[in-house]
């Protein structure tokens, strides 16, 4: 031999047991990748059997060889261009007739085929009997080795027939008779295929069914000769003369061919006593799809599904990135203020984090729709919601990307994998981030805790919600219409039976998909938060309008002189320390006045258990009064300078952090496009916190909380209304105009960079950024200039 | 007069004559082989009316009505 490697290749219809035999076979040992050029996916495994090391290339699920779709020019291309020494052909052996009609084509390829009758023992059980010699007898002499993938038997056998039968490497016997009109055309055109067979390395006889059957792609390839020309007509010739004489589509009459074939070996290979009989399957079928409970068992299920990847995952998200919050704390505690501090403590710790919150929600998401593909909901799910979501030019199974939108775009567009047909995968991943996710959901509780009265802030946040969903199915039916015109996709879908899924295959894909998101996507938002990072920080030596150092060492002498003045001379003490029992005494006030400050940082001024929380604290103290007399009141005293100067201080290092923004990258940008969003009634600050939000959408809550000098805007939620209610710039309209943009405008950056990887270009994440700040620029002026003109806003 | 697959209630069956209908989606259901002399039976209607689902070689096929129409069969 001269490859010491055996390449194997595994075919099959969808729902064959393919991917669980792949499992089996190769275990973790999986390499997933993509075909060159498309975005089709190549998962290739390891296996060592009986000293031979084995490449098993598990290839895309298909029912047929056609140039219809990616997926079947892409295992038509591998088994012709990339050899492999033995192909495996999967079948579902209780549905073994259309099963056997992928076989027949894949046996025209000519290339070193064995037949694996899976799910043998479901077949058993509804009565078939395959004789496997008059099986194989039909088919040319086919090796065939029974499997049954989900108890893992079979597949020593299956390993055990390939390199015995890639030795003999003796030319397949198999030939399929068309019928005289048929056949006559195609010995006319073999000759002629003759000499640039080679170069296309399909069979002769392949290529003229392909070109009677008016196959594109392959015509393609033949236009790439010098003969071409000639081919072509006589091919064309050849074609209209038989669509003459039939009355019928040459590659119907093909098909509709292979299908007799098909039937008679079937025929005369199994003994079929099932009697049409209900199955278990069809019986619960009959309930998950039922006129009544249909729906309700459905967004039961969605509900499940939405609250297991989003409520449940944030359980190990928020300790992610209270970890990576500590780790921060540390690290800067650890170096020294400086350029390198900054870059790795905001930059790549901030940036890593940002990538890993995400994991729980990915490996939960991919385990919900491994389980609902496995068991063979999902088909149904798309079938409940294809009459909805069809009216909009969407599939049956966009229904489920599109809800996992309101929990976080750049998962839900990992969803979009479970839909087949590229198309329906864009048109899904350009409107999914108009479902409004959960990042966006701090912007509107500050501005509407800020501007909207309490009674009508359901209201308010629904109407944003609602203006989402509305958008994102008018785009979508716009998109359909002119990215992909006149291209009608079929719903022609197989509706499985319901299996229980093998933890196993659950498993390695649930893992595989969470490692490829870290592979791709990951280092990718890394790069983009350390970029974001960059703008936001950086240029360093800026010109400040103000000596902020000056003004802090200013703060710090006047706290040291007043509390010498009112508190240290008047004890006759030079320091604290001196009077032990006044230092407790500060000691126990200020731990109190911390807990006061941590229970209230939820709450509002006016709220009832604000109120009451700060009796008890009044209480306390008073207690605290008549024990210590005088004393207390120095304490007391000593307590207050130093929560003034802290609050002074940080209100000097909160402008000054205002003024870098300002004064950087990012907010330079964001003055230099206050002029385009002026007529939406943003001003420039708004304008950098659109612009950092970009990265990630809450980061919009965080930049305004530092632009308006007010501090994290996350730490402090009153103070950040009420800075917002104090600016002579907001009002309720603009409040409202900028929730609008917010809900539209770009996808977060993590978003974009999973639509780059989903659909293998940038062009789709361009278009995507591009549309929807436009979209947002046009709707957010709208309701502005709208509302001005109803004098509201004032 | 012709019957077309979308014709047919829940529980009944027709005889495939005809799929018409452009290239892809005529392909799509002939290679799921519903080709001319197959026996289809309907077996219900998705809750909300559209798509359907039948049984043919033995396995379950849901499509829209839409392509059902292109589905002619045969009249007994």
């Amino acid at each position: 031999m001269k490859k010491n490697k055996v390449t194997v290749a595994l075919v099959g219809n969808p729902n064959s047991g393919k991917t669980t035999i792949f499992n089996n076979l190769t275990g973790s040992r999986q390499h997933v990748g993509n075909y060159p050029g498309v975005t089709v996916e190549k998962k290739e495994g390891y296996r060592n059997f009986e000293g031979k090391d084995f490449v098993i290339v598990d290839l895309p699920g298909t029912y047929s060889l056609t140039a219809y779709s990616l997926e079947e020019v892409v295992t038509r291309n591998f088994i012709v261009n990339d050899k492999p020494d033995m192909v495996i052909d999967i079948l579902d052996t209780s549905n073994l007739e259309r099963n056997l009609y992928l076989s027949v084509q894949l046996l025209e390829l000519e290339r070193p085929t064995i037949l694996a009758l899976n799910m043998i023992d479901v077949a058993d059980k509804s009565g078939l009997k395959i004789d496997d010699a008059k099986l194989a007898e039909g088919l040319g002499g086919i090796p065939i080795v029974r499997t049954n993938g989900v108890h893992n038997k079979g597949m020593e056998a299956l390993l055990g027939s390939i390199p015995q039968s890639s030795d003999k490497q003796e030319k397949s016997k198999f030939r399929l008779n068309y019928g005289t009109d048929i056949e006559d055309a195609i010995q006319r055109l073999e000759p002629l295929l003759i000499p640039i067979y080679q170069k296309l390395q399909f069979p002769t006889r392949w290529l003229a069914l392909k070109l009677l059957e008016n196959d594109s792609n392959i015509i393609d390839s033949v236009k790439e000769f010098t003969n071409a020309d000639h081919i072509m007509s006589v091919s064309n010739d050849l074609r209209t003369e038989l669509i003459h004489e039939l009355g019928e589509d040459v590659e119907i009459l093909i098909a509709g061919q292979r299908y007799q074939f098909v039937g008679k070996v079937y025929q005369h290979a199994v003994d079929n006593k099932t009697v049409n009989t209900v199955t278990i399957s069809d019986k619960i079928d009959k309930i998950l799809t039922n006129r009544m409970f249909g729906l309700p068992i459905f967004f039961a299920l969605m509900w499940l599904v939405f609250n297991l990847v989003f409520t449940l995952g944030k359980v190990p998200s928020d300790w992610i990135d209270t970890s990576f919050g500590i780790f921060s704390k540390y690290l800067e505690s650890i170096i020294s203020d400086g350029p390198l501090k900054s870059l790795l403590v905001d930059g790549i710790v901030g940036g890593v984090g940002s990538v890993l919150v995400f994991i729980p929600s990915i490996l939960l998401l991919f385990l919900a729709i491994a389980v609902l593909e496995d068991t063979g909901y999902m088909a149904r799910a798309a079938f409940i919601m294809d009459r909805v979501m069809s009216r909009f030019g969407l599939h049956g199974k966009s229904f489920i990307p599109l809800l996992l939108g309101f929990g976080c775009s750049a998962t839900a567009m990992m969803g979009t994998r479970t839909l087949e047909n590229p198309r329906d995968r864009i048109i899904t991943m350009l409107v999914t981030p108009l479902m409004s996710c959960s990042a966006k959901l701090p912007v509107y509780t500050i501005l509407i805790a800020a501007f909207f009265d309490e009674k009508i802030a359901g209201n308010v946040l629904f109407s944003i919600y609602f203006l989402g969903i509305v958008l994102s199915l008018v785009m979508a039916r716009i998109f359909r219409s002119i990215l992909f015109e006149g291209q009608s996709e079929p719903f022609v879908m197989e509706l499985p039976p319901y299996r229980i899924p093998t933890t196993k295959s659950v498993m390695i894909h649930m893992w595989e998909r969470s490692t490829l998101y870290l592979k791709k996507a990951g280092t990718i938002i890394l790069a983009a938060s350390i970029l974001m990072w960059f703008l936001t920080t950086y240029p360093k030596d800026i010109e400040y309008s103000k000596d902020y150092d000056a003004l802090l060492a200013q703060a710090g002498e006047n706290y040291t002189q007043q509390v010498s003045e009112e508190v240290l001379s008047k004890l006759e003490i030079e320091k604290i320390d001196q009077n032990v029992k006044l230092a407790v005494l500060i000691d126990t006030i200020q731990k109190e006045e911390e807990k006061f400050a941590e229970v209230t940082k939820e709450l509002d001024e006016d709220s009832p258990e604000y109120v009451k929380l700060e009796e008890g604290k009044t209480e306390k103290n008073k207690e605290l009064e008549t024990a210590n007399g005088e004393l207390y009141s120095y304490a007391a005293k000593y307590v207050g300078l130093t929560q003034n100067v802290e609050a002074e201080k940080s209100k000097i290092k909160n402008e000054m952090s205002g003024e870098e923004l300002e004064k950087s990258y990012a907010g330079q940008f964001g003055k230099v496009i206050e002029p385009a969003i002026a007529p939406l009634g943003f001003d420039w600050r708004i304008g950098i916190a659109l612009v950092s939000g970009a990265s990630a959408k809450e980061v919009v809550v965080s930049t305004m909380g530092t632009i308006y000098s007010i501090g994290d805007g996350n730490e402090n939620a009153h103070s950040m209304t009420k800075a917002l209610q104090n600016d002579e710039h907001m009002n309720p309209l603009v409040a409202y105009a900028l929730m609008v943009f917010v809900l539209i405008y770009s996808p977060c950056l993590a978003a974009l960079t999973v639509m780059k990887r989903e659909t293998g270009s940038w062009k789709w994440p361009a278009l995507s950024m591009v549309y929807s700040t436009t979209l947002a620029w046009i709707v957010t002026f709208i309701v502005y200039q709208g509302g001005k003109l109803l004098g509201l806003g004032g | 007069m012709s019957k077309f697959l979308s014709d047919l209630l829940p529980g009944e069956t027709g005889v495939v004559k005809k799929v018409l209908g452009d290239s892809m989606i005529k392909r799509r259901i002939v290679d799921m082989g519903v080709i001319a002399g197959t026996v289809i039976e309907v077996q219900k209607f998705a809750p909300l009316g559209d798509p359907m689902e039948i049984k043919v070689k033995g396995f379950n096929l849901s499509l829209r009505k839409k392509e059902a129409e292109m589905i002619e069969l045969k009249i007994n």
